[in-house]
């Protein structure tokens, strides 16, 4: 279900996705790309949990990006909207940027997460292994980036490109929107300090990882293990960074068994 | 009608095969197709010629700012800038400029300025352009949505610094400073003139019209292209009520003159080949990062210059595409008198960005096209927009008796190893070739 979910008087008007009614409370954080209009992946945890996931101010309808310059402006942004829904304690799960987030949400306030479900999280800049430049990708290089399998049909709808002018303005558009909103956590290099405040995350942490994920490749996980205590990472099979497309039931009952158990 | 004689810098011999090799000429080009002992001769020739310009007549000198760029190589123009201070006595200094919100702090930008203004005798025009999307973003590694902020806060706080009286604080968003006091000042009062230096933004015409700025559009499209950013321009001043003064537009055009327009195709057309087809290959994805163009510049339809679709539209071209189109200016002077006078016109632009070094072009055919220009075109134009006043160039107030004069230049046997540089003109010549 989408709805309205208003913050601080206005401040901030965001479009809400809710799936399920009963069960723990999930806040979902997205990745750079933003929520899709809806999400299978959390339709499936809605049956298990009660999920609520927020288009990002700058995303879709959701307003209020101007508020946001850095990490400490969007974790509070974080907090704020779960008193707001009355969840001040949830299992935060974050995707990509999302995970980066939700990693400094649970840091910032070790009573936010109840447990934290890290997906191919950004954060770390590993010398080495430089992560590619997703801002500077052309549409035809992002499907091999992204996916394990480019030509599977989940990774060639989400590179599409609208042959319908107006419908391409949109799509640019609103490309433009979210990845210029994804910058001021990601460029030019994706690390604003998690690694001084890591530490601090006290919540029971899964990461997941797709084992062939070419974006933030599964090296990066060590720079999370070594710092949260209490962290434990499971690849998953044939999946590059967008795990939940490509390997929705294993992602899936993953998390539902670390939430559960 | 001014005219203003802009060089770009270009590295004259990327391979031949470039464009089929490489991705970008901005921003990842290989570092390995760059010899600096080439390079060496390069500035000298660019300086020679920006200082033969100033001594036909031209109204100022331009320079401008790029960054991992293999047709712009003037990561700092105050450098060049400071360069032909001491070595032209007329033409104004036109920076063109430099990219303020990459400066850390900005009032640096506010110093050097003012140090050419003074070292110069009054004759800097100051350039504060945002930046291309490959300099500001890729290159120096700007957050794309709040760059245009950035550059907003520094324009305050250098005009601030220019300005004051006193010592002052300035608690900005981005700049933090406790003791604003700039020594020098300028040496034209308040501050120099200023121009802004835009590519399409819709945001920058407003900007322009609001501080009585002149405004720049430094095109590689030519005018008929350009006419579309100019008539927005020009909407935006008559919407706000302000004199469409041809002088507070200037436009970059690339011209060339030859004794006929047969000559000025044999003469010119590989180098025009060589600037639109290997400088200006820019890898798509560096040409508009996300949030560099806001949403509004992106809805109202101005094209970028580089990148797919730019590349699209010159694809194929031929000299005579790029003289029908309007890329380029190019001929007889009488062609060029009569081209140039109708696309000034038509765009009712006072400030002439004329760009005659383009691409390979080696030293003896840019001094022939400048030379040329001066004598055989600049003279006849110089009556166009004569009732309308320039109140974006320097008042060049200085008297004489206070302009100071360099000394002479002197150098030995020894410091030059061996040879002697008989005057900047004949060793040009001799520099020509790689």
């Amino acid at each position: 279900m989408n709805t309205t979910q208003k913050l601080l008087g206005g401040k901030f008007s965001l479009e809400m996705q809710t799936y399920g009614s009963s069960g723990e409370p999930l806040l979902f954080i997205h990745g750079a790309g933003g929520l899709m209009p809806v999400e299978p992946f959390l339709e499936e945890l809605g049956k298990t949990f009660k999920v609520y996931a927020p288009q990002f101010p700058g995303y879709a309808e959701s307003t209020g990006n101007e508020h946001i310059d850095d990490i400490a402006d969007a974790v509070l942004f974080f907090h704020e909207l779960m008193d707001e829904l009355k969840i001040p304690t949830a299992n935060i799960v974050g995707h990509s940027m999302g995970g980066m987030l939700a990693a400094e949400v649970a840091a910032f306030d070790v009573h936010r997460a109840k447990k934290l479900v890290l997906i191919a999280p950004a954060g770390f800049w590993i010398d080495e292994v430089p992560i590619p430049d997703l801002f500077a990708a052309q549409l035809t290089e992002i499907a091999p980036m992204l996916f394990h399998d480019p030509n599977s049909p989940a990774a060639q709808m989400m590179t599409a490109i609208p042959s319908d002018f107006k419908a391409l303005e949109t799509m640019y558009v609103e490309r433009v929107k979210r990845f210029a909103t994804a910058s001021k956590f990601l460029w030019p290099i994706p690390d604003r300090g998690l690694k001084k405040r890591a530490y601090r995350i006290q919540a029971p942490t899964l990461l997941l990882w797709g084992d062939d994920d070419k974006l933030i490749p599964p090296v990066y996980a060590k720079e999370f293990t070594s710092r949260i205590k209490n962290c434990k990472l499971e690849l998953i099979k044939n999946a590059g960074h967008m795990v939940m497309y490509e390997q929705q039931e294993a992602l899936v009952s993953a998390i539902r068994k670390f939430l559960k158990g | 009608m001014k005219f203003t004689w802009f060089h770009l810098m270009p590295y004259r011999f990327l391979p031949e095969d470039f464009k089929e090799k490489y991705r970008s000429v901005w921003v990842d080009i290989p570092r390995d197709l760059y010899d600096p002992k080439v390079g060496h001769r390069l500035y000298n020739d660019y300086l020679d010629q920006l200082e033969y310009a100033d001594s036909m007549g031209f109204d100022g000198l331009g320079v401008n700012e790029h960054h991992q760029n293999a047709y712009g190589l003037m990561p700092s123009p105050n450098i060049m800038a400071a360069a032909l201070t001491r070595r032209t006595r007329n033409a104004n200094l036109v920076v063109l400029g430099n990219s303020i919100a990459l400066y850390n702090p900005p009032i640096r930008v506010a110093e050097e300025f003012a140090m050419l203004d003074v070292i110069s005798g009054g004759r800097l025009i100051a350039g504060f352009p945002v930046g291309t999307s490959m300099d500001t973003n890729f290159c120096y590694g700007e957050v794309p949505a709040t760059i245009r902020e950035k550059y907003y806060e520094a324009h305050d706080l250098i005009l601030k610094a220019w300005k004051a009286k006193d010592v002052f604080s300035f608690n900005g968003k981005y700049t933090k400073l406790r003791y604003v006091n700039l020594w020098p000042k300028p040496l034209q009062q308040p501050h120099p003139p200023i121009w802004i230096p835009g590519g399409g933004s819709v945001e920058t015409y407003d900007f322009c019209a609001d501080h009585d700025y002149q405004y720049s559009f430094l095109s590689y499209f030519g005018y008929i292209a350009g006419k579309k950013v100019a008539d927005g321009y020009w909407e935006v001043m008559a919407k706000k009520n302000k004199e469409l003064n041809p002088y507070s537009l200037g436009f970059a055009q690339v011209v060339a003159v030859a004794e006929t327009d047969e000559q000025a195709e044999k003469d010119y057309a590989a180098h025009m080949d060589y600037f639109y087809n290997r400088c200006l290959h820019v890898y798509n994805g560096f040409a508009d990062a996300p949030g560099y163009r806001t949403v509004k510049t992106i809805k109202a339809g101005v094209l970028g210059q580089v990148g797919d679709q730019a590349a699209l539209r010159r694809e194929g071209l031929k000299w005579k595409d790029f003289i029908d189109q309007g890329y380029v200016i190019a001929g007889s002077p009488k062609t060029v008198r009569e081209r140039l006078r109708e696309a000034m016109k038509s765009l009712n632009c006072g400030h002439l960005m004329i760009l005659q070094q383009i691409g390979s072009m080696p030293p003896e055919l840019v001094r022939k096209s400048t030379s040329l220009f001066a004598t055989e075109v600049m003279p006849h134009m110089r009556d166009l927009w004569s009732n309308f006043e320039d109140r974006w160039s320097p008042k060049r107030d200085l008297p004489q008796a206070d302009f100071a004069m360099p000394g002479p230049v002197y150098f030995d046997k020894r410091e030059t190893n061996g040879t002697v540089r008989a005057s900047a003109s004949a060793s040009a010549e001799v520099r020509s070739a790689k």
